[in-house]
């Protein structure tokens, strides 16, 4: 029911981000602003460069990892479930289940509630709070996984697979790709919660973001950099090594014998995507809603009006458009649909 | 079906020859029979299933589900088992059941045409995605793997400690769902006897030639023989029993009476099925076409044995009578399978004869002229290579001659499948022709691959550009005398056609280059692919 304030004067897509006028702040800015809220740590969210920055705790320690000290002038933490009058807009900061830290934004004035989800997922997650669903007259959803065709099988069994790989090919090592934020550390709990309390070797990258988890009662076993100290490389024979799918490409990985390539992505769904990227046992493992759970979303909540951000728009907004759910895509740029 | 499932899904992507045969041997050991047996043949290509038509398979999507979803689906996964695979929902209560392959099959291979529809829903209901794809490929005939049966074979052979050429030697004679050879493997019970002596054997293959594989070799260390344009075969009588094989081990023996009927020496030997008169007969080899009306027949009538006589090649011997010779040296066998074919009926075998050649330019100029238009190239075998089942690089190789080669001019262009869903990748091409007083483009066939992912590119720009008008996927694209674009189009044969407006039909063609530096008018013309199947015609009937 929409009284008062249409949704589109409070917030609306521009080549910045989503951008609040009355409240005068950007949502995930993707060029440096004055006033930024953030939803989540993920590079294509949480730039560096701007002036203000809302953000729960952890989504601002780790920008302060991954950027420096340096990396906005003033911090706001933004507590969950408290509410905040910015320039007579109130906004609130809810679990979105994505990341640690990792948060919806519910922007309100004169009785229209806009929520902005971000990133986020619906199964449990050992390294962060779970999803919270929030009434509101618009939901803005993300579409990464917005087709029919994802449907993410259960977790543990994924991680079963690597374990069952590790019994059956004792002597090569197991190279697994996995975002730095987030996806590196859950593969870490669902092995150590799948029973393997081997050590297990991180890339320099992972370092610091699985020191921080640590420090936030996230608990990750014995982890050792994945560096070579003697010359021994039969150390790493059935050990499971853990790096950004960047690192894959370089001197890095090759410093392994025989690794079997391992990728943890939503991506790995379709096998096309797990051969071109010459992946030899895919886990499929997301941190985005899979179709089933983004339907369950939108379904749960019953926003007046869906808007869909990055990914796979078109999918998502036909079958609103089948249920009589008005929606249409915002067309932002500077997300990463592929990111995973 | 689970276990299998995951097993395929493993197999394709493991890129080590070691670690596929190791996932394997784990799966023969870990699965119990019939099942194991079961996804062995589907591996090695033996399984005879129901097939399933994908429109029954879009049908049954398309009752649970939005048109335009599947439609987005499918465009982005490319392939239609793994999209319905994918997208299908199955009732909450089925999840967790895990039917076996074998009572899949079962089912399959039991239930009559009207229940299918019901049958292939049900099954895709308790089937969890894996399986469901896995069952998919099985049913439309999709499944490819990258394992060979000979692969599949070596990977029984680790399981059961036995040596790989047991297992070649009795799998012709055995079938699915191979249980007596898993009891074997395991030490249960002994080998399996072969109930019939004159069973297949695998036939050794040879490799390309390809840039600098002749360099270090010694044209002295090889004898050069030409290869035929016929089919494959293996040739046996032994015990009693005689058997035509093609070369992948069908059964081929009741369509070509006239050779079995002929056949009066015992052994085991290897060559190439011709259609029409032997050399030593003074009547001439007919082609590929002529030999193609006495392929895949149930009965032949004697009319067609009079037209379209069937003869034999022979190109080595495996047995000679009982006797095994395949761990002889080629030239040592040869010896033995002149001798053979010296006495055998002179209408319906001849000896394939030996090329001479002192140097690779030597033959690279034969290879590329050869003196019979039913030769598509020469094969090199080195003279002490025992007969060894598979394709190993080294002891044999094939040189074909080169393939056709046209300059045309690309005319439409449509949306490919999969990860080519973004391009326009599959294009027609044309020749120029008189129209009365005009010169047109007249298109004389398709390609959609030779080019590499940067020449797409290209293609797909120029395409984007370059549209005048479309028709559903099919853009039609900018062809004149003075604008277009020209790729050189490589070919491995042409036809004559009354099914093409242009009257011919290319077998295989791709595009080989791109012709940035042509503009379309100086593109081939149809006359001159006319004078192609003209030169080869007149090669053949003089
Ligand atoms: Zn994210
Ligand atoms: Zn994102």
């Amino acid at each position: 029911m929409f009284w008062g304030m249409k949704p589109d004067a409070l917030l609306y897509p521009t080549p910045k981000g989503l951008y609040c006028a009355p409240g005068d702040f950007y949502v995930d800015p993707v060029h440096p602003v004055e006033r930024a809220l953030i939803t989540h740590g993920h590079a294509d969210h949480a730039r560096s460069g701007h002036t203000a920055v809302m953000a729960t705790r952890q989504t601002l320690d780790i920008m302060r990892i991954r950027y420096g000290e340096q990396f906005c002038v003033s911090e706001h933490v933004a507590e969950l479930r408290q509410t905040t009058v910015i320039n007579g807009v109130t906004v609130s900061f809810y679990p979105a289940g994505h990341v640690l830290g990792s948060a919806q934004i519910a922007i309100e004035k004169d009785g229209m509630r806009i929520v902005v989800s971000g990133d986020y997922k619906r199964r449990a997650d050992p390294t962060c709070l779970p999803f919270e669903p929030v009434k509101c007259d618009v939901f803005i959803t993300e579409a990464t996984f917005g087709l029919p065709v994802f449907h993410h099988p259960d977790d543990r069994a994924e991680i079963g697979k690597l374990i069952t790989s590790l019994k059956q090919f004792p002597e090569r090592s197991h190279l697994v790709g996995a975002y730095a934020l987030g996806k590196a550390q859950r593969v870490i709990a669902l092995l150590r919660e799948g029973g393997h309390d081997a050590p297990i070797y991180i890339h320099g990258a992972l370092t610091k973001l699985c020191d921080y988890y640590e420090t936030q009662g996230i608990a990750l076993g014995d982890l050792r950099p994945a560096t070579l100290t003697g010359k021994d490389k039969s150390m790493f024979a059935g050990a499971v090594i853990i790096g950004p799918p960047s690192a894959f490409a370089d001197k890095w990985a090759r410093r392994f014998i025989d690794p079997v390539s391992i990728f943890a992505s939503g991506w790995m769904m379709v096998r096309q995507r797990a051969k071109q990227r010459g992946v030899e046992l895919p886990i499929i493992l997301s941190d985005h809603c899979d179709w089933p759970e983004l339907l369950a979303t939108i379904s749960e909540i019953q926003p007046g009006e869906v808007w869909v951000t990055h990914g796979r728009e078109e999918a998502l907004v036909r079958w609103c458009a089948l249920q009589g759910i008005a929606a249409r895509p915002l067309h932002l740029v500077g997300y990463d649909d592929e990111g995973e | 079906m689970r276990a299998f499932a995951e097993l395929l899904d493993r197999l394709v992507l493991t890129p080590q020859r070691n670690a596929k045969i190791k996932l394997l041997a784990d799966y023969f050991r870990d699965t119990p029979d019939p099942d194991r047996g079961y996804a062995l043949a589907a591996i090695a290509g033996t399984l005879s299933i129901a097939a399933v038509k994908p429109a029954l398979l879009r049908d049954l999507t398309l009752e649970r589900m939005d048109e335009v979803l599947f439609r987005y689906s499918y465009d982005y996964v490319g392939d239609l088992a793994e999209t319905i695979s994918l997208v299908w929902e199955a009732p909450a209560d089925l999840e967790g059941e895990d039917p076996s392959l074998s009572s899949v099959l079962h089912r399959l291979n039991t239930t009559g045409k009207a229940q299918i529809r019901t049958l292939v829903r049900d099954l895709l209901d308790c089937l969890e995605t894996s399986s469901r794809y896995a069952f998919l490929k099985l049913v439309t005939g999709g499944l490819r793997i990258g394992v060979s049966a000979r692969l599949a074979k070596q990977a029984l052979a680790d399981f059961g400690g036995q040596d790989v050429s047991d297992i070649e030697t009795l799998w012709h004679g055995i079938a699915p769902p191979y249980e007596e050879l898993f009891a074997w493997l395991e030490g249960r019970t002994p080998k399996p006897a072969l109930s019939m002596p004159a069973v297949f054997h695998t036939v050794m293959l040879a490799t390309p030639v390809q840039e600098g594989d002749l360099d270090a070799l010694e044209p002295k260390d090889f004898a050069a023989e030409w290869k035929w344009d016929g089919i494959r075969i293996q040739l046996a009588n032994l015990g009693g029993v005689r058997r035509l094989y093609s070369r992948s081990g069908d059964d081929i023996s009741g369509t070509f009476p006239d050779i079995l009927d002929a056949l009066d020496f015992e052994g085991v030997i290897d060559g190439e099925l011709l259609v029409g008169g032997t050399a030593r007969s003074n009547r001439m080899t007919r082609t590929f076409y002529d030999l193609q009306q006495r392929l895949n027949r149930k009965t032949v009538s004697p009319k067609m044995l009079e037209d379209y006589p069937a003869f034999i090649r022979a190109y080595d011997i495996l047995f000679d009578g009982p006797e095994d010779v395949r761990s002889e040296g080629f030239i040592d066998r040869r010896a033995r399978l002149s001798e053979k074919i010296e006495a055998a009926d002179h209408t319906r075998f001849d000896l394939s004869p030996l090329v001479a050649f002192t140097s690779w330019e030597d033959l690279d100029r034969l290879r590329s002229e050869p003196p019979d238009p039913v030769i598509e190239g020469i094969m090199l075998k080195k003279l002490d290579s025992p007969y060894t089942p598979g394709r190993a690089k080294g002891p044999w190789f094939k040189w074909k001659r080169n393939p056709y080669n046209i300059d045309a001019v690309l005319m439409y262009a449509q949306r490919g499948h999969g990860k080519r869903s973004s391009y326009y990748s599959d294009f027609t091409f044309g020749v120029w022709t008189k129209d009365g007083p005009n010169e047109i483009l007249v298109p004389v066939g398709k390609a959609y691959f030779g080019f590499t992912d940067a020449e797409l590119q290209v293609l797909d720009k120029f395409v984007r550009n370059n549209t005048i008008e479309r028709f559903g996927p099919v853009r039609s694209i900018r062809a004149q005398a003075d604008f277009g674009f020209v790729v050189e189009v490589a070919f491995e044969g042409i036809n004559r056609s009354s099914r093409h407006k242009s009257g011919v039909a290319m077998r295989f063609p791709r595009i080989a280059r791109l012709r940035e530096d042509k503009i379309p008018a100086e593109a081939d013309r149809l006359d001159t692919l006319l004078a192609m199947i003209s030169a080869d015609e007149a090669a053949t009937t003089e």
